[in-house]
């Protein structure tokens, strides 16, 4: 046998041996794998991992994050390479569901988006709503005098996530069409995470849609000095969910942790963990626990908003879309 | 704004007190790269044996072919990798998308095209009347063959050494096939990156301390490697 021979064998197997030591690893050595496909506000504010860290203290599991954007989540999703996801994008998720890759759907917190720009506020949308800011913004950018693209007066994420998505439809909102925005030269779209987005916005002294959560963090470690101009209005509500992949259209799914886990995510004492993150780090809640409103249909008007932006026929998950496990859904 | 000399102390302070999140990245780092670039040089140095011993129609097209793939953006090949290791992809049944072992195949085929370009030009330029001396002297063509090896020894370390730089510094393919898990998949690259973007830039910058030494202590060895041609040649008789 030839040396080349020789060496391309030794070569096949010290493959074979990688591939073989990480499967036996997986599967008869560490515990059961659950990959989370998120999006990226969940994780970047640290909230996942004191999730996580709760769970895995009590479940003999191992979480896996990814944390992307809610498009990739979906997309993940759909491959079969996510057991849950987590995102808040109510349009995509009830596409995600009615093509069969998604089920038991639940609303596990919600928070508003907010409208970042810097201190001066040159565009002048400090005490305006969400239309008469964006018309604000579209007015500064038509009068700057540099139309070269050199000049950024908005920053988008760019990255169809969920906050992509919100974005757009607040330009639709407002009555622009969004592929001609977003081609205007005072438009920047980054195709970024939120972090990467608020320090691009930060540096080109721009505006951008943020999650709340997100830019409290980088607000309050002086990352950014961008003042949240708009908050807390219907239109900029913020509603996470959480589903479980179809288990049918790939066999590999851990569904069953899957669905602990969200059950996990909607118990009482984790929703209180939800509502307290942040709080005494940034003393303000980043993120609100939905469980409770919605259960109570309580008579506060962020029961209605909830519902009107993120029920389909009347239900956070119509009973198609159901897969076992009635109590989560009394 | 953000504080670089705070930011860049504090970074220190992590290196320094041994900080084992910090240091579990750099493991992972050196374990997979290592790792990748001993798969590629397994299955790399046979192939460059064959391109540079052998004559063959189109031999100019293949090594054109390993030429160009050196630059190949890391993403784009991350991106196949996804699509292949994927559940729905062809080797979807192995599982391994989101393992250590993914990484390791991802970064071992990114690093194979540079390892080979390498490889082949330093056995290329030994001079071929070494192989016939050798067959002369009765040895048989895999001997012969060793031989060649041998006296292109310094060319075929470096090309080891680019692949290990290349693979250390990638960023696309451990992201996507990786996933960026943290504790599990993360390696230098994707942490900073993460870091970056949840804005703990602490560790994004020790993280990013530590990369560059790496990568220059590697650039140091090959240049003192280069100049101290003498080290690789010792124990081999002269000529």
């Amino acid at each position: 046998m030839q040396t080349w021979q020789k060496l391309l064998i030794i070569a096949a197997l010290a493959t074979i041996v990688v591939v073989a030591s990480t499967l036996v690893y997986f599967n008869y050595f560490a515990k059961r794998r659950l990959i989370i496909s998120t999006t990226t506000s969940l994780y970047d504010t640290g909230l996942l991992d004191a999730i996580e860290k709760n769970y895995e203290a009590t479940h003999a599991v191992d979480i896996n994050i990814i944390s992307a954007g809610t498009g990739i989540a979906i997309q993940h999703a759909q491959n079969g390479d996510a057991d849950v996801i987590l995102v808040h994008s109510p349009s995509m998720e009830k596409t995600f569901l009615e093509q069969g890759y998604g089920v038991n759907r639940k609303i596990i917190a919600y928070n508003f988006f907010t409208i970042v720009g810097p201190d001066a506020d040159p565009a002048t949308i400090f005490g305006k709503n969400a239309t008469e800011v964006l018309k604000s913004i579209v007015a500064y950018g038509e009068s700057l005098e540099d139309q070269s693209g050199q000049t950024k007066v908005w920053v988008s994420r760019g990255d169809n996530s969920g906050t992509h998505s919100k974005e757009q439809s607040l330009w639709k909102a407002a009555g622009y069409n969004y592929t001609l925005i977003s081609e205007e030269p005072w438009y920047a779209s980054v195709g970024s995470g939120m972090g990467d987005t608020l320090n691009i916005a930060n540096q080109k002294s721009a505006y951008t849609l943020s999650d709340i959560g997100t830019y409290l963090k980088f607000w309050n470690n002086d990352i950014i000095s961008l003042s949240a101009l708009l908050t807390e209005e219907e239109s900029l509500l913020n509603i996470y969910s959480a589903m479980a992949v179809n288990q049918t259209l790939h066999s590999q799914i851990n569904y069953v942790d899957a669905m602990n886990f969200i059950q996990y995510l909607v118990s009482d004492e984790t929703q209180q963990l939800i509502e307290n993150y942040g709080k005494a780090e940034y003393g303000q809640s980043f993120f609100y626990g939905a469980v409770q409103p919605l259960k109570e249909n309580a008579l506060q008007p962020i029961v209605s908003w909830i519902q009107s932006a993120a029920f389909f026929d009347g239900s956070e998950c119509p009973p198609q879309y159901r897969n076992g496990y009635p109590e989560l859904y009394p | 704004m953000v504080d670089i000399l705070g930011g860049i102390m504090k970074a220190l302070q992590l290196i320094i007190s041994g900080d084992p999140t910090l240091y579990g990245i750099v493991y992972r780092s050196l374990f997979f790269s290592g790792t990748a670039v001993i798969l590629a040089v397994l299955w790399g140095t046979p192939i460059a044996m064959l391109i540079a011993l052998r004559d063959f129609r189109g031999k100019t097209i293949i090594k054109g072919f390993f030429n160009s793939l050196i630059g190949i953006p890391t993403v784009v090949l991350g991106l196949v990798l996804y699509l292949v290791f994927s559940k729905g992809g062809p080797l979807g049944f192995l599982g391994l998308l989101y393992t250590p072992a993914a990484i390791i195949l991802g970064e071992a085929v990114l690093v194979t095209p540079i390892l080979i370009s390498i490889a082949t030009a330093a056995i290329e330029a030994v001079d071929p009347e070494i192989m016939n001396l050798a067959k002369t002297l009765g040895a048989s063509e895999s001997q012969a063959s060793i031989t060649v090896l041998k006296e292109a020894l310094n060319g075929v370390l470096l090309s080891n050494i680019a692949s290990f730089n290349r693979a250390i510094a990638e960023l696309g393919v451990a992201l996507l096939v990786g996933g960026n898990i943290a504790g599990l998949t993360d390696i230098l690259t994707t942490a900073i990156s993460r870091y970056t973007q949840r804005g703990e830039l602490d560790l994004a910058i020790a993280l990013g301390i530590i990369l560059i030494v790496i990568v220059f202590l590697i650039n140091m060895i090959i240049i003192t490697a280069r100049k101290a041609k003498m080290l690789f040649t010792l124990g081999r008789s002269p000529q």
